[in-house]
């Protein structure tokens, strides 16, 4: 059924970050250790509204396969989750909601906005529709399209994986973040 | 095209007879009658649209058991609303438009809840959009929008846009 | 017809639909006729909007015994975008790219019905293969609709590999799509009075590559699922609804051929030629969830027979669009090259061809029901009030009324059983 499976012979390992080694030890900074970890098992919390939603479900789906890039499970619950997926319109009245969502999430978070809807309202530039989910959360990283194909969504996750992998152990104490929360109204 | 000639008679048909009927069981109901791109639409008279209803649906011989839509419009001078109901008896396939217009300072028509459940949310939805106060109705509240909102966003008079919206300014359009 | 549905709504014991666990619900039904009905305490449980398992954002504040729901109370809206104040807006051409985002299961449907809605309005009758290339779309569309729906029961009752299996053949619908319209998912397919361009060879080689391939594929699905002991345990007599409350609360669609209703629009008001078709409606008669499952299933093969048949039968002559140059967009190279077609392109590009006055209600059979848009024109650019008829707006009010008395895992999949999309549903 389908196509020829191709098999993979050559297991790709991720990089190493920069660090000094020799026989028998490797020696690198925590921070970079850390940030491997987190960037290739991100646990994404797929906020799923509308059509963009569907494009997730191919994403996820068997010819996409996310699970490739260390999102296999997804977290439906926001308290373990690293990664808010805000796929589809957000209306005015859901916005309490995913802004509720967001707050329960723990540190370190990530936000990817998927679709123009999320980043901008789209084409619902209306008295109901939220204009953009960053009115009222942070956001990491945008994901163009109408809906975006899954290989945009895929690229959209390894940018968030980008920023994972380099982020500063410090970041989120620093009070740049905090500013930058405080301006959304948090904490 | 024979076919839809018979078709079109049928409709004519029908709405001769469905005239007949109110007019014989409410007197003064139907304002008007005619048919639109093969719908036979019904003006009927705000007083009478749950008594001319409640004839269609029980009625044996049209037996309009199903209520596909209902929804409401402003008319095109601003100062009356309406509501539309598309009816269908499924068995003998017809289909039939009544309309009802009324004063938008007081709109007011009775609920047809009590002859199709169905009617409910698009009850509410029409109360939503136009503010159509429908009387007897279960549980008349906003199902679409906030419930906070203080407009009905579908009137003609309110905008469509977004109004606390920023980023439009003519800044960004180079304007 | 079974007439199983729980039609008093006071006790909602009486209908207890026997879920999981016969001998447990039983029980309840003796407590509650013992106990008075004040001294029970109901714990209330928010199920939604955000819920995984609701598939779109539905919230349901639900009453519970238990593990049995006693009251539910549904709230939308959580996505409302004002469609029908955008359509006023917008010329009729642009108004394509709203209704894509109605049941975006199967946008080629809402394209083509909107389409058909305009071309009703201005009197154009389209040529027989234009009706046929039409046919062959909305029914590629009702599969992957059904496919989604289908699949995703079986994901909501434990069985994801179910999913897995059944999505790539969605993949190879949208491939078919890409070939035509460029997109996947919202599609924008056809323009009024018409396509935009000529099927490619490509497309029709797809196509018949689906048609050939598909079958395996459904039929594994199938194997997978339909007489499957647990998925029959789940399903069967879940969320039941009686033919007479369906009609009552305007049901259409597979929803209620599940409960025993053989009414299909495209037989009863044919349009886009369906009245040359030869195809079966599939009726269940207990309106439960293995019905509207089955349903479903059926309706996929029904779907591959119409698409051969209208592969068969499609006339040679006709084009890929209707005569009218108001509304369809000339080619390229006449617009530079004729006066006339740089008129009439510019009309259509600012929305000022003539409409007539008028109102029109056309309907289609699209993945849920009666997809109906209600359109009246006062002659001006934008359509005066737009109405869609939105099938799952309509029957998702019936939702409380079917998860009364049964578990909270049985509501779950009653609904995703109902395909409830939110994007139809909220407007």
């Amino acid at each position: 059924m389908g196509k020829q499976l191709q098999k993979r012979t050559k297991l790709e390992m991720a990089k190493l970050p920069d660090g000094l080694e020799g026989p028998g030890f490797f020696a690198t900074k925590l921070e970079g250790v850390i940030g491997l970890a987190r960037a290739n098992s991100l646990w994404p919390l797929p906020f799923a509204t509308s059509c963009c939603g569907i494009e997730f479900m191919a994403t996820m789906a068997s010819d996409y396969d996310l699970a490739r890039f260390g999102s296999e499970r997804l977290s439906f619950s926001p308290r373990q989750a690293d990664m808010l997926m805000v796929m589809g319109t957000i209306a005015k009245k859901m916005g309490p909601t995913l802004r509720q969502v967001y707050e329960q999430m723990a540190e370190p978070k990530w936000v990817l906005s998927v679709g123009a809807c999320a980043s901008s309202g789209g084409i619902f530039d209306t008295y109901s529709v939220l204009q953009g989910i960053d009115r009222i959360i942070p956001v990491d990283v945008y994901v163009p399209g109408c809906p975006p194909r899954p290989e945009q969504i895929i690229e959209g996750i390894l940018k968030i994986q980008e920023l994972a992998k380099n982020e500063s152990f410090r970041r989120r104490n620093s009070d740049e973040y905090k500013k930058l929360l405080n301006s959304y109204g948090m904490e | 095209m024979s076919r839809f000639e018979n078709l079109k008679m049928e409709k004519q048909d029908l709405l001769n007879k469905i005239t007949e009927k109110l007019n014989e069981l409410t007197p003064g109901a139907v304002e008007k009658s005619e048919i639109a791109y093969g719908f036979p639409v019904f003006y009927i008279h705000k007083d009478k649209i749950h008594e001319a209803l409640t004839i269609l649906k029980n009625d044996p011989e049209f037996d309009f058991h199903f209520l596909t839509d209902l929804t409401g419009i402003q008319s095109a001078d601003e100062k009356q609303l309406g509501v539309i109901y598309h009816l269908h008896n499924m068995p003998k396939n017809y289909r039939v438009r009544i309309k009802t217009y009324f004063d938008i300072n007081k709109p007011e028509i009775p609920t047809a809840c009590d002859l199709w459940p169905g009617a409910n949310w698009m009850e509410r939805e029409t109360f939503d959009f136009y503010g159509v106060k429908f009387k007897g109705h279960p549980n008349l509240k906003r199902i679409l929008n906030v419930d906070e909102m203080d407009i009905f966003p579908l009137r003609k008079e309110y905008p469509l846009e977004d109004q606390s919206r920023e980023d439009k300014s003519d800044k960004m359009f180079g304007r | 017809m079974a007439k199983k549905g729980n039609k008093n709504n006071k006790v909602a014991d009486t209908a207890v639909v026997e879920p999981v666990s016969k001998k447990k619900a039983t029980v309840v039904v003796e407590n509650n006729s013992e106990e008075p009905e004040e001294e029970k305490e109901y714990s209330t449980l928010n199920l939604g909007p955000t819920h995984p398992a609701t598939h779109g954002i539905f919230q349901n504040v639900l009453k519970m015994d238990g593990e049995i729901i006693h009251e539910a109370t549904p709230t939308v809206g959580y996505i409302h975008r004002a469609f029908e104040k955008l359509g006023e807006r917008r010329p009729f051409y642009q108004i394509t790219t709203l209704t894509d985002r109605l049941n975006y299961c199967s946008s080629p449907i809402n394209n083509i019905g909107w389409h058909m809605t305009v071309e009703k309005l201005i009197g154009v009758k389209v040529p027989k293969r234009i009706d046929y290339m039409r046919v062959i779309i909305m029914e590629l569309a009702r599969i992957s609709d059904h496919l989604v729906c289908n699949s995703v029961i079986g994901v909501d009752t434990g069985a994801m590999t179910g999913f897995l299996y059944i999505f790539q053949w969605r993949e190879k619908i949208y491939d078919i799509y890409e070939s035509i319209c460029g997109a996947r998912l919202t599609t924008n397919i056809g323009r009024i009075g018409g396509f935009e361009r000529e099927w490619s060879q490509k497309t029709w080689d797809l196509i018949d590559a689906f048609l050939r391939d598909y079958p395996e594929g459904l039929k594994e699905f199938s194997n997978l699922l339909e007489r499957n002991k647990i998925f029959m345990d789940r399903t069967v007599n879940c969320g039941p609804i009686s033919a007479k409350m369906a009609l009552e609360y305007s049901f259409t669609g597979p929803n209620l051929r599940a409960a025993g209703v053989d009414y299909d629009v495209r037989v009863a008001t044919p349009y886009s030629s369906y009245q040359d078709f030869n195809f079966i409606i599939p009726v269940g008669t207990s309106g439960d969830t293995y019905d509207r499952f089955m349903v479903r299933q059926e309706e996929m093969w029904q779907s591959m027979e119409i698409i051969k048949q209208a592969i068969k039968n499609m006339p040679k002559e006709g084009g890929f669009h209707a005569d009218v140059p108001e509304f369809y967009l000339p080619p390229k190279e006449e617009v530079y090259n004729n006066m006339e077609a740089l008129i009439y392109h510019f009309k259509i590009v600012m929305g000022e061809s003539d409409v007539p006055v008028g109102e029109v209600y056309h309907c289609v059979e699209g993945g849920n029901g009666e997809l109906g848009y209600y359109l009246v024109s006062d002659g001006g650019r934008t359509p005066f009030r737009l109405h869609f008829r939105r099938p799952c707006f309509i029957y998702y009010q019936a939702y409380p009324e079917m998860i009364k008395g049964s578990m909270l895992s049985d509501a779950i999949i009653t609904m995703s059983s109902m395909n409830v999309i939110a994007g139809e549903l909220d407007a």
